[in-house]
């Protein structure tokens, strides 16, 4: 076991470097097979009518004007060892691992991650939770349940569920229930449940259950698949002729057995929701990884769009390595070498 | 200086946006509601109050460019700065045409020119204190300017006072690099309440100029550089508690103002709060459930929510102003058989500027059909159409019109018509639906263009506003948008029709005019200190703009604006394009 955590992690880092290698790569190569120069690139950065001396000095402040491999260079030396900045007339000195300065706002990555983190950690936990429990609870109850009203009722929600966009999902329900019916708070009410826990729970309802929706949906519709599958496997028919009460086969029997699918895409779910939720976080008004994301690509923020990148890759990597540890648990077929 | 606010992909505002079509446009009649009445903020501040106290909530869809004064160009930055900093001057907290006064701030009263427009002394108010409790003295004006003109590291704001100011020998290189106590020479502080700038060339408009908020002082051993946008010194009646780019800002008071010193600012609200990067269309609910109360950016509401505001219970509440901003086509004199002007006078005629207008949202938010450069709430806007036009009763150019335009396209030597390209903005759906209704009206007369479309942000650095490429691709004609950094003729029309405007990349001339008679006029307008010539001089500048027919104005920018009933002192300034005034705005 030990053995395997190992070589998983030491597979992690190369990932991890690839990962910031193409993000280089797509940031600065791409434009330039598109014939864009490195004086346009650093002119975005300038405000309104750029002079000259204004874009080579950016160039310059930014290290634009050095060869890309060397950026690269510099960038994984001062994830190493940190680096020093230097804001005009004072220096900032970024610890280990550093992951460099927003072009934009001068502020350190990693300290903009951090604090935008717990936003996305919020929604994306608590959602989480909705929607395991809708989401399995559902597609169990519609596997038993097969060709009842409640199966095929369920199974058009989960349908719309799945089919709905959430920038519609979610101004419906602020619309109604924020600003009609005025129960929940509206968008921008995030606040920290440090701050105020009853607000920061009560702000993120809506995004909770919004966000669930979409993945409930997806989730009953897997757990009702899988159940059918398994219900029908011999194994479950003996464990009936042993006498079993019903509850006993539905619960350890089948249900441990469909999981096993959906933890794989639950790793992957939460992995990429951990890397931001964008349409939610941008409905609501949360200030999370998902919108500094979408924020930063669009206005070009190399340094940042590489941090939330190396973050949801990380996050994909430990939460899939974690599903692969619990499959030996839920499953005992699985073992670990 | 005015920023636009992407547009929302909603597929709701499309179905709302019809609506607001077939509501028709132009009704200057109120609504039913209560309210102060409907465009009622366009000519006076509404529901006036001295009323302190309570909480002043503004979002926005994106965030600052930086909320540091000395690293910012956003107008609505401009306008909101003034509640944490003062500038040498500022614009009269008002509405309508007299929102465009300059009135003295951090300055007893208006510079002081001498040396024929050279030089500029200003003596500040005694007793004005930063929130730390220190006093503002001249020098952190001097060093404030410095810092925001010539250092390396801040560079998203206006760079006038570099392009005026007589510069050192060698260079002056910032106060970041240039530790000498001396710093820019042609700034003198002669003691703690004087400042004297020394100009290259006689400039009238420097009042205007010193309005920005690059003059807001800074206290050298405050500075941080890039990072002061975080820990802003202020001069103004709130202080800075707390901005995280992309998340909020708040202001408190600051308890070291002092009103004695300050008789344009009533400080009403205890706390002021902008929440960035909310979503368009739920800031717009939100103002409409009242839980917020004013939208920062300042460019109307978003076309989901047009026709809400337009029911008769919020029309009272609902301003539609002319925002400053021209949207036009330009011409370029280089790219054949635009060289020839017969050819561009075809083209004035045969563009349904009705049609661009439609094209662009209509009359209330596309805009009023423009037949000058200079928009009506700048100052030196003089009304005049050298090409008018007349629409047929079904819709469409008149026979009248199109004849007009194809004797000119005879007089061009191209009786049959011509072919060329036509840019717009990719990312603007508005100014391609644009494009369009032009190439449609332009197709009547012969004129066939090919729509060419460009990323906004690489608009003018890559594409448009680059000559080479412009000729080299026969991009004839090219769409564009724009508005003053200070509102006259000079600040409108020197960035998009002066020959010195012309650069290899970025530029905004992108008709490439090099007139002598247009730079003649705005050289000598801006040295003549008789003001009411100089506005006269404008209007004169704008038709000499007109008579090269190489800019074709489509439509002066309006949008609906809201103003929530709790609001107080809500007007429309044109100083910062056509948004609402912040500076002594309140809540009931």
């Amino acid at each position: 076991m030990f053995a395997y955590i190992i070589r998983r992690l030491i597979g992690a880092v190369v990932m991890l470097l690839l990962v910031s290698l193409v993000t280089f790569g797509i940031f600065f190569w791409l434009p330039k097979l598109a014939g864009q120069t490195t004086d346009q690139i650093a002119a975005s950065y300038v405000g309104k009518a750029p002079t000259a001396e204004a874009i080579q000095d950016t160039k310059e402040r930014l290290g634009l004007d050095k060869p890309v491999v060397v950026q690269y260079g510099n960038y994984l030396k001062a994830l190493a060892v940190g680096k020093d900045y230097k804001a005009g007339p004072v220096t900032d000195h970024c610890p280990a691992p550093c992951m460099g300065y927003s072009f934009r706002s001068s502020q350190p990555v990693l300290e903009t991650l951090l604090d935008r983190a717990p936003a996305t950690l919020s929604l994306a936990i608590g959602a989480a939770i909705v929607w395991l429990g809708v989401g399995i609870s559902t597609g169990v109850v519609s596997a038993l349940r097969r060709g009842s009203v409640w199966d095929r009722a369920s199974m058009i929600i989960a349908l719309a569920g799945v089919s709905l966009p959430i920038y519609f999902t979610g101004l419906v329900s602020l619309a109604l229930f924020s600003y009609t019916f005025k129960i929940f708070p509206g968008g921008g009410s995030y606040t920290s449940v440090t701050d105020n826990p009853l607000r920061w729970f009560e702000a993120l309802v809506l995004p909770w259950v919004t966000l669930a929706f979409l993945y409930a949906a997806m989730y009953a519709r897997l757990t009702r698949a899988g159940m059918l599958e398994t219900m029908n496997e011999d194994y479950i028919r003996t464990a009936r002729a042993k006498g079993l009460p019903e509850r006993t086969v539905v619960t350890k029997h089948a249900l441990r057995a469909s999981l096993t699918p959906i933890m794989t895409i639950f790793g992957l779910d939460l992995g990429l929701l951990l890397g931001g939720a964008v349409l939610t976080e941008n409905t609501f008004g949360i200030p999370g990884l998902g919108r500094l994301a979408i924020d930063s690509i669009r206005s070009g923020d190399l340094p940042m769009v590489l941090g939330v990148t190396l973050l949801t890759a990380t996050s994909i990597i430990v939460i899939n390595l974690i599903v692969d540890l619990l499959y030996a648990v839920v499953d005992p077929r699985v073992r670990l070498g | 200086m005015n920023k636009m606010r992407p547009i929302a992909v909603f597929a709701a505002g499309v179905v709302a946006a019809a609506g607001l079509a077939a509501c028709g446009g132009g009704d200057d009649s109120g609504g039913s509601g209560s309210g102060p009445g409907y465009n009622a903020g366009n000519q006076a501040q509404v529901n006036k109050s001295d009323k302190k106290g309570g909480t002043l909530k503004f979002g926005d869809s994106d965030d600052w460019d930086s909320p540091d004064p000395g690293n910012t160009y956003y107008a609505f930055s401009q306008n909101f700065a003034r509640l944490y900093g003062r500038g040498l001057t500022t614009f009269k907290p008002a509405a309508g045409k007299e929102s465009l006064e300059v009135v003295p701030d951090l300055a007893t009263d208006m510079g002081q020119s001498s040396d024929g427009g050279k030089t500029w002394t200003y003596k500040l108010r005694t007793g004005v204190k930063y929130d730390d409790g220190s006093t503002v003295t001249s020098k952190d004006v001097k060093y404030a300017v410095e810092r925001s003109n010539y250092t390396k590291e801040l560079q998203l704001g206006p760079k006038y006072f570099k392009q005026y100011l007589v510069d050192n020998k060698p260079a002056y290189k910032g106060p970041y690099e240039d530790k000498s106590d001396e710093g820019l020479k042609s700034i003198e502080t002669p003691d703690d309440q004087t400042i004297v700038f020394h100009l290259n060339t006689p400039f009238q408009e420097f009042d205007y100029l010193v309005a920005m908020s690059q003059t807001m002082p800074v206290p050298k051993a405050k500075d941080t550089g890039t990072k002061y946008e975080t820990a802003i010194v202020s001069s103004g009646p709130y202080k800075v508690d707390n901005y995280t780019r992309g998340k909020s800002m708040t202001l408190s008071r600051n308890p070291n103002w002092n009103q004695s010193t300050d008789p344009i600012r009533k400080a009403l609200p205890d706390k002021i709060e902008v929440q960035v990067k909310q979503n368009a269309d739920d800031i717009d609910q939100r103002l409409l459930a009242g839980s917020l109360d004013m939208d920062i950016a300042g460019v109307g509401v978003q076309s989901g929510t047009q026709p809400k505001v337009l029911t008769p219970e919020q029309k009272p509440y609902v301003d539609n102003p002319v925002q400053g901003f021209l949207r036009f086509m330009s011409l370029n004199q280089h790219v054949k058989p635009l060289d020839n002007k017969h050819c561009r006078v075809a083209v004035q005629y045969a563009t349904d500027k009705v049609a661009a207008q439609t094209a662009y949202g209509g009359p209330l938010a596309g805009g009023d059909v423009a037949t000058t450069v200079l928009p009506p709430s700048v100052d030196g806007y003089t009304k005049f159409d050298l090409y008018p036009q007349k629409q047929a009763e079904n819709g469409g150019l008149d026979e009248a019109t199109v004849a007009k335009a194809k004797q000119e396209l005879q007089a061009c030597g191209k009786p049959d018509g011509f072919s060329t390209k036509i840019s717009a903005r990719s990312d603007r759906p508005k100014e391609v639906a644009m494009a369009e209704a032009i190439q449609q009206s332009l197709a009547k007369v012969g004129i066939k263009v090919s729509i060419v479309q460009y990323p906004a942000g690489d608009y003018f650095n890559k594409y448009v506003g680059v000559p080479k490429y412009v000729h080299e691709h026969g991009i004839g004609m090219m769409i564009m948008a724009w508005a003053a950094d200070w509102p006259t003729g000079y600040g409108f029309l020197a960035q998009i029709v002066h020959g010195d405007a012309i650069k290899p990349s970025g530029g905004n001339n992108l008709a490439e005019m090099d007139d002598p008679a247009v730079n003649k006029g705005l050289d000598d307008a801006i040295a003549n200190p008789d003001k009411a010539a100089r506005m006269k001089a404008y209007g004169e500048v704008d038709k000499l703009v007109m008579g090269t027919a190489m800019e074709v104005p489509l439509v002066y920018a309006k949008a609906l604006m809201y103003r929530p009933k709790r609001v107080t002192n809500a007007g429309i300034t044109y100083s910062y394009g056509g948004m609402y005034d912040y500076l002594n705005m309140g809540v009931e």
